[in-house]
C-alpha cells in the first residue's frame, strides 16, 4: 500500500471508529443506571459486562490504533 | 450478596481514571504487565469499595491485554502456545491464591491479609527486581544490547528431556517440558491473586527459566493476562461486583497507552524492557515496605503508632507507587523518542 493510500485508510478508520467509539461511550454514560443494574445482577448476567468489554475493546482498539497511525507513530519496520 | 454502593461518576473522576489508565496501558503494552497495582488503589481513593475496584480492574485488564497481544502478535513477538499453556495454569494459580488469601483473612483479619500482601510484594519484587537490574547492567556493559542469550538455568531446562511432556515452542525453536511451564504459570497466577501483577513473576520466569527473549516474554505475558483476566472477570461478575462504567473509562485511556507501548517495543533495545521492569519492581517494593510497620502495629506485634503516623506512611507509600508507574512510563517515552531519532 502506498504511503498516501495508507494514510487515507488510517484517516477513514479514525473517523469511522472514532464515531462508533464516541457513540458507545455516550450510550454507556447516558444509560449508566440501567446498564449498571443489569450488569451487576450476578449469575448468568455476567455475560453483559464481558460482552460490553469485548465490544469496546474492538471498536475503541481500532480507533486508538488509527489514532497513532494518523499521527505517524508506527512500528519500526 | 452484600449491598454494594457504586460511586457517582463526575467529570474529574473520569479524567483521573483516563490518565491513570493511559499510563498503566503504556507500561502494560511495553512490559506485558503493570498498572494494576496503581489502578486498584486509585479507584479506592475515589471511594470505590475494594472488591469492586479489584473486579473492575480485572474487567478492563482482559480487553486491554487482548488488544496489546494482537498488536504485538502482528510484530511477531507472541508465542501463542506458550501463552495459552501458561495462561491456563495461571488460572489454577489464581484460584488457589484467592483461596489462600481468604484463609489468611479468616485467621488474621484484613490487617493480616494486608501484611501478607505487602510482605509478598517486598520479598518477590526485591529478589526478582534486583536480579533483573543486575542483568540489565550486565547486558548493557557486555555489549549484548541487541541479542539476548538464554542463561545457565534456561540452558539446563532446554537440556532436560522428559518423555511424554515435551512441547515444541516456536519462539524457542525447540521442545521443552511442560513440567517447567505449568508450575511457572501457576506461580504467575498465584502472584496475580496476591499482588494483582502476575507479570512480575511471569515475564522474568519466561526470560530466565525458559530462555525466551525479553520482547517475546513481555508480549506472551499479555496472552497470559488475557486468559487470567477473562477468568477473573467471570468470577467477579458472577457475584455482581464489576462496575462496567469504571472499567470502560479506564479502558478508554489504557487502549491509547497499550498501543503506544506496543509500538515502543519495536524502537528500543531488548534490555530496556528489563530496565523498566526492574525500576518499577524496586520502586514498588520500597512503597510496600513502608506500610509493613503500619500493619505490624495494627496487629500489636510492634509498638503502637499514632493515626497521623499511619496515615502519613500510607500516603507516602501510595505516592511512591504512583512514582513507580510514572518513572516506568517516562523511561518508555524517552526510549521511544530516542529510538525514533536513530
Amino acid at each position: 500500500m502506498s504511503l498516501s493510500a495508507s494514510r487515507s485508510h488510517s484517516l477513514r478508520s479514525l473517523r469511522v471508529f472514532g464515531m462508533c467509539s464516541a457513540t458507545l461511550y455516550a450510550v454507556l454514560l447516558l444509560f449508566e443506571q440501567p446498564i449498571l443494574a443489569w450488569s451487576t445482577r450476578g449469575g448468568w448476567y455476567f455475560i453483559i459486562p464481558v460482552a460490553i468489554a469485548f465490544l469496546f475493546s474492538w471498536v475503541h482498539g481500532q480507533f486508538t490504533a488509527a489514532f497513532w497511525d494518523t499521527l505517524g507513530i508506527q512500528a519500526k519496520q | 450478596m452484600e449491598t454494594l454502593s457504586f460511586i457517582e461518576l463526575s467529570l474529574t473522576n473520569a479524567l483521573y481514571l483516563l490518565i491513570v489508565g493511559f499510563v498503566g496501558g503504556l507500561v502494560s503494552g511495553f512490559i506485558g504487565s503493570g498498572g494494576a497495582f496503581v489502578l486498584t488503589p486509585a479507584m479506592m481513593s475515589l471511594g470505590v469499595p475494594g472488591i469492586v475496584a479489584v473486579a473492575s480492574n480485572m474487567c478492563h485488564k482482559f480487553p486491554k491485554a487482548l488488544v496489546g497481544a494482537i498488536k504485538r502478535a502482528r510484530y511477531g513477538q507472541v508465542d501463542l502456545k506458550m501463552g495459552i499453556i501458561m495462561g491456563l495454569s495461571a488460572e489454577a494459580g489464581v484460584l488457589t491464591g484467592a483461596h489462600f488469601q481468604e484463609s489468611i483473612r479468616l485467621h488474621f483479619g484484613d490487617v493480616g491479609s494486608n501484611l501478607y500482601v505487602s510482605v509478598a510484594f517486598v520479598v518477590v519484587l526485591g529478589i526478582v527486581g534486583l536480579f533483573m537490574l543486575q542483568d540489565t547492567i550486565q547486558c548493557y556493559r557486555s555489549g549484548l544490547a541487541t541479542e539476548e542469550q538464554p542463561g545457565p538455568l534456561a540452558r539446563w531446562v532446554h537440556g532436560m528431556h522428559i518423555p511424554g511432556t515435551m512441547v515444541y515452542f516456536t519462539s524457542l525453536q525447540r521442545s521443552i517440558s511442560v513440567l517447567f511451564t505449568i508450575p511457572l504459570g501457576f506461580a504467575t497466577g498465584l502472584l496475580a491473586a496476591t499482588i494483582a501483577v502476575g507479570g512480575f513473576i511471569g515475564v522474568p520466569a519466561q526470560i530466565y527459566v525458559l530462555g525466551l527473549n525479553s520482547l517475546t516474554a513481555s508480549a506472551t505475558e499479555l496472552v497470559i493476562a488475557f486468559i487470567m483476566g477473562v477468568g477473573g472477570t467471570i468470577k467477579f461478575s458472577w457475584s455482581g461486583y464489576v462496575d462496567i462504567r469504571l472499567a470502560m473509562i479506564i479502558l478508554a485511556g489504557s487502549l491509547f497507552g497499550i498501543q503506544l507501548g506496543a509500538i515502543g517495543t519495536t524502537y528500543v533495545k531488548p534490555y530496556t524492557i528489563k530496565l523498566v521492569m526492574a525500576v518499577i519492581m524496586l520502586t514498588v517494593m520500597v512503597s510496600r515496605a513502608l506500610v509493613i510497620p503500619v500493619y505490624l502495629a495494627q496487629l500489636n506485634w510492634i509498638a503502637a503508632m499514632t493515626p497521623e503516623t499511619m496515615s502519613l506512611l500510607k500516603n507516602i507509600s501510595f505516592s511512591i507507587m504512583v512514582l513507580a508507574l510514572v518513572a516506568g512510563a517516562g523511561i518508555i517515552l524517552v526510549a521511544i523518542i530516542q529510538g525514533r531519532r536513530t
